[in-house]
């Protein structure tokens, strides 16, 4: 399982490294398939097919969208010069991936193995879950009684994003 | 935009068709098997989506606005708030709990309000969808012509 | 402990892109590339060797292990987040295209004084 899944993580790495390198935008756009494609293969290795449907489609629309505005508006990527500016955003940039990889090492020293897990917070979701809810599908038990709240903003979170998308396209600027 | 060959145009067709039912079945099994309201949404506004892709945007230009989905959206979202505020008056009195009966577990009609919460944000999703796809692909060229 | 490791070398391809690009449609893909790591991180700590998908079926034996559906719960409501945060910021980018002509951030400068 572990070798199954570096594979695929090493697949996904060299397409997003690709994808901030191309000179055309649609390559970029397209590269960007692989990461999210690839992720549905891990989704679906790490037993939760409940993520792999909602990542396919999710990335599908993402994709769609993006390939309008692109062919819709310029395809060329711009070149920067090496000058001041970017060597200094470049040395700021190593110093804060120093400091993220020191609280990284100090996060995950405390983490079990991968895949031995205690479940300490779900036992009571596993156990109880589907006498209380009814539920066959603990994760849309979970969703909707037990976490319900979060739902109830998710839905929310794409209205706003609706009456965002409209009001953004819709008023007439100052030239 | 155009739309394409007659080829694509009748195989979109019977395609979208079958993408509409399969939606609603994942929408309705939502708690019987992977699914939910998120992921039968947006296979719902995939079916719309293609028939406009492949018809070209001047089928849609008749109504010149996108009024239909939006209403549409406005409307499921007041009908699952008025369902949980029922929740009040029923049973223990907190706001959005499953007040309706749980039945067995696996059967079709069971764990409460939650088919119906599925139901409502299903269409709610797709709505949304759909509006945000109109507004930034097919409408956003109208203000070049006023 | 290896694909730990991993999935924070994606998140810093991720975060290489924003600082250094300067065309708006590549920020907007590291953006997302950034999300998909965070979410393959939460579903890694939640696996159990041996589990099943938290699903419960008719023939299924007796003592069955399943994974921990709490961070999937988590990771579903955060994936139809993202999509909201995409088409948003692709929206202020057409809006940007219309009135500068260009996806360059560096001349898309008209906010100062």
């Amino acid at each position: 399982m572990e070798i199954l899944l570096t594979v695929i993580l090493g697949f996904m790495i060299i397409g997003a490294i690709y994808a901030l390198h191309a000179n055309d935008l649609l390559s970029a756009v397209i590269a960007q398939g692989i990461v999210g494609y690839g992720l549905v293969i891990c989704f679906l290795h790490l037993k939760a097919p409940d993520l792999a449907i909602v990542q396919i489609v999710v990335e599908t629309i993402t994709l769609i969208i993006m390939v309008a505005v692109v062919l819709d508006s310029s395809r060329k990527e711009i070149k920067g010069k090496i000058g001041f500016k970017s060597t200094v955003n470049i040395i700021v940039g190593l110093v804060f991936i120093g400091f993220l990889i020191y609280f990284f090492n100090m996060a995950t020293g405390s983490l079990d193995v991968f895949g031995e897990h205690a479940l300490r917070m779900s036992e009571t979701y596993i156990e109880e879950g589907a006498q209380k809810t009814g539920a066959a599908n603990l994760v849309t038990g979970i969703l909707w009684d037990f976490r319900g709240y979060d739902t109830l903003g998710e839905a929310t979170i794409l209205f706003t994003a609706a009456l965002g998308v409209l009001s953004v396209l819709r008023l007439k600027g100052k030239k | 935009m155009k739309g394409l060959t007659p080829i694509v145009k009748k195989v979109a067709q019977l395609m979208s068709g079958i993408i509409f039912v399969y939606g609603i079945y994942i929408v309705v099994h939502g708690h019987l098997t992977p699914g939910g309201a998120f992921a039968g949404g947006i296979i719902l506004a995939g079916a719309f989506i293609l028939l406009i892709l492949a018809f070209g945007s001047e089928v849609i230009k008749l109504k010149k606005e996108e009024t239909g989905s939006s209403i549409t959206e406005s409307l499921s979202i007041l009908l699952t708030l008025i369902l949980a505020i029922g929740g009040l008056f029923i049973g223990t009195k907190v706001f959005f709990n499953n007040y309706l009966p749980k039945g067995e577990i696996g059967e079709l009609i069971s764990a409460g309000a939650i088919p119906i919460y599925n139901i409502l944000i299903g269409i709610e999703v797709a709505a949304a969808i759909i509006t945000i796809f109109l507004a930034l692909i097919i409408f956003k060229e109208e203000e070049e012509e006023r | 402990m290896i694909v730990y490791i991993m999935c924070f070398i994606l998140f810093l391809v991720g975060l290489y892109g924003i600082v250094t690009r300067r065309n708006l449609i590549k920020i907007v893909i590291s953006l997302t590339i950034m999300e998909f790591s965070v979410f393959l991180f939460l579903v890694l700590i939640g696996y159990v060797e041996g589990g099943e998908a938290p699903i419960l079926t008719e023939n299924l034996p007796e003592k069955v292990v399943f994974v921990d559906p709490l961070p999937q719960a988590m990771v579903l409501t955060a994936i139809v987040i993202g999509l909201a945060t995409s088409a948003m910021l692709l929206a202020i980018a057409i809006r940007l295209y219309k009135k500068y002509g260009t996806f360059d951030i560096r001349e898309i400068n008209n906010l100062r004084g």
